[in-house]
């Protein structure tokens, strides 16, 4: 992918961009907000990592900006200004995700694949397909090999949300956000059991297991040949 | 009738009461000595000159009794009486054995004299009025005696004017001194009345709160300002302190990011054997950075910098969700977590504020009940249902080990964790938390004995 790294920092810049890098991306950099406007204007990105204080223009204009001349690309604002109030700001802007400083690369990366995945013309999926698991959206049924397999409400949209990001690393945080729609920080790790719970049904009994924990990082689904 | 003589019993304990009982007494002492001073420049004078003036008639007639005898006596007292029409004057000029030879006086009256030799009597005079009279008895040689007196009506009906102006004085005197007493404690007291209501407030936590000063440089903005310079320096003391802790969590967060970074990437590339280890240092400094956010969160909260989000948010619901969310984790730890929730817990407030606090005390419940034990959380309504809004009440209870009652106000300071648990993980931040979002919604958080275990109260205002 070609990301559009801005940020002011040059330690934060310098490791943003060897991370991705390192997984295989284009990079290309800007350290200010007027350069990041002019950059992401002019190039073709498929993803821009914005830092929310820029000097010359600030993130949130930069991302206002975009929007206006119908630029679409999908913006993930990095901001040192924590916590949810303020995440709500940034996404009001028009930006797509917010990650807060300091964050680890793998919740970065996994933020960004999914922001990638996003974008990727879909249309009305009614049928989510892993390997030999289905889920269909429309009758809300769950099949693995012709095998029904009964799940719990909330099995089954934590479920749709890791096979709609099949493939990638979906975290702990995005889980919350995303499937029980909270933001907050849980002092044990109770997704795991979710996770280990659903995986019971999903795997049990299968040969190849498709519900896979990336250490350090947090879940991924996918089949063998998906894998990276 | 208990009542009201409780509340008389309060009223009667007041500064003011026993301030306006102490005004009342020293008016009434000033008052009453003023009148004593009075009485003696005006009546006591004329009482003196009355005795003074009936001493010297006494003294001059017996000097007449002696330098000319019997007769001239008599005659003097005849002309005298003569020369006194109003008849105010009254004289008795007797022998040894009470036969009257002068005056116009019928007879002694029956009257014993007091210590200085004076007597009062009625006097019955001869148009047949009665008046109060003043007289002296002297015994003069030869066994003779001689009574001089005086007409004293006008000193008695000057005194019971006296008497009664006094009377009515006092009165006036004491409904004065209690009005008075009361405006002036009143005034006092009304101002540390106010002192009062702002330190309790600033007690509370407000303490931006400041005390009023007048601007009269008085003893009390003496005292106001004082007080308010040494809340502005304890405030700048409370700020510095948590400046610097927030600066620590802050600072030592960039950094410890960055090693955390940098450890994962180098895991991905490292060998297996390698890799475990690299990947355990991730999550410990993971659980790390986890403090250090929930250390600033709760700064950020409590210092009201957190720019919640309030909106009406139903807490049955978020005990729902919450309940939903750790079902999984009692299960595995065989412990049955359940909710009774009442319908229309609504409040307004931050609601992932407000999870995070349920989820922190449903998470501390479940660390530390045994197994084979029931985690109960309840919802319920307090306070009159549909007059005043009252408050919701979010009840966590379980049947652990429970909290000494003594060490309720320390368990949620920040890193307060009692030795028994210190084996178990957590950051001792958890109950700080639920804190800080009860006070950021003006709630409460209270412990109590659940016999056995801990039973958690957030009390929300709704």
């Amino acid at each position: 992918m070609h990301i559009l790294v801005v940020e002011d920092d040059r330690d934060t810049r310098e490791f943003v961009r060897s991370g991705l890098m390192q997984a295989g991306h284009t990079v290309d950099v800007a350290d200010n907000g007027r350069d990041g406007l002019l950059v992401a204007s002019t190039g073709s990105f498929d993803l821009i990592v914005l830092d929310r204080m820029l000097p010359e223009v600030d993130g949130l204009t930069v991302v206002r900006t975009l929007r206006a001349s119908d630029n679409r690309v999908p913006v993930l604002i990095l901001s040192a200004l924590g916590e949810v109030d303020q995440r709500v700001a940034g996404l009001r802007a028009g930006g797509d995700d917010y990650l807060v400083k300091p964050f680890a690369f793998s919740e970065l990366e996994a933020r960004l694949e999914a922001l990638a995945r996003r974008t990727a013309p879909e249309g009305p999926a009614t049928l989510l397909r892993v390997g030999d698991l289905e889920m269909d959206l429309m009758t809300r049924s769950v099949h693995r090999g012709g095998t029904a397999i009964d799940l719990q409400p909330r099995e089954f949209a934590l479920l749709e949300y890791l096979m709609r990001h099949a493939g990638q690393v979906v975290t702990r945080t995005m889980l919350l956000e995303h499937v029980w729609d909270y933001h907050f920080d849980p002092q044990t790790n109770v997704i795991d059991v979710h996770v280990s719970r659903l995986r019971a049904k999903i795997d049990k009994g299968f040969d190849e297991p498709l519900l896979h924990t990336v250490r350090g990082a947090g879940y991924k689904i996918a089949a063998g040949s998906e894998q990276a | 009738m208990r009542r009201l003589r409780q509340r008389l019993g309060a009223i009667l304990r007041t500064t003011t009461f026993h301030l306006t009982l102490s005004y009342i007494a020293l008016f009434g002492i000033s008052v009453s000595l003023l009148t004593l001073f009075f009485y003696w420049s005006t009546i006591g004078l004329i009482v003196r000159e009355t005795d003074a003036t009936l001493k010297s008639e006494i003294t001059g007639l017996a000097e007449q009794y002696l330098e000319h005898g019997l007769d001239r006596l008599v005659q003097v007292i005849a002309h005298r009486i003569r020369n006194d029409p109003s008849g105010d004057m009254l004289y008795l000029f007797t022998t040894r054995d009470n036969q009257p030879l002068a005056g116009n006086l019928a007879a002694y009256p029956p009257a014993t004299p007091d210590e200085e030799g004076w007597i009062e009597f009625v006097h019955r005079r001869a148009d047949g009025r009665e008046v109060p009279a003043r007289a002296r008895v002297y015994l003069l040689r030869d066994g003779l005696h001689l009574l001089v007196g005086r007409n004293i009506g006008q000193l008695r009906q000057l005194k019971q004017t006296f008497n009664r102006a006094l009377l009515i004085g006092g009165g006036l005197t004491f409904v004065l001194a209690a009005a008075g007493g009361l405006l002036m404690s009143g005034r006092v007291l009304n101002r540390i009345s106010a002192f009062t209501r702002t330190t309790s407030e600033i007690v509370a936590g407000r303490l931006d709160r400041r005390l009023d000063e007048h601007g009269g440089g008085d003893e009390f903005d003496l005292l106001a300002g004082h007080l308010n310079v040494m809340l502005d320096r304890l405030e700048a003391l409370l700020e510095t302190v948590r400046h610097v802790s927030d600066n620590i969590a802050h600072d030592l967060r960039t950094p410890l990011t960055r090693l955390r970074n940098r450890i994962e990437l180098a895991a991905r590339d490292a060998p297996d054997e390698l890799r475990g280890e690299l990947e355990a240092s991730v999550a410990e400094a993971d659980a790390l950075l986890a403090t250090f956010t929930a250390l600033l969160r709760i700064a950020r909260i409590e210092s009201g910098s957190y720019d919640a989000h309030i909106e009406p948010v139903d807490l049955a619901r978020i005990v729902d969700d919450a309940l939903d969310l750790y079902q999984g984790l009692a299960q595995e730890r065989g412990v049955v977590l359940a909710a009774d929730s009442e319908p229309g817990c609504n409040i307004t407030g931050d609601r992932n504020l407000l999870f995070q606090a349920i989820a922190n005390l449903i998470d501390n419940a479940l660390k530390y009940t045994a197994a084979g034990t029931t985690v109960m959380v309840t919802v319920r309504r307090e306070g009159n249902a549909d007059a005043a809004p009252g408050t919701v009440c979010v009840t966590v209870a379980d049947s652990g080990p429970g909290i000494p009652s003594e060490e309720y106000t320390r368990v949620t300071q920040r890193f307060a964790r009692l030795d028994q648990s210190r084996s178990l993980p957590g950051s001792g931040l958890g109950l700080s938390l639920v804190k800080a979002v009860a006070e950021r919604h003006r709630g409460t958080l209270e412990f109590a004995d659940n016999a056995p275990g801990l039973r958690v109260s957030l009390r929300l205002p709704a």
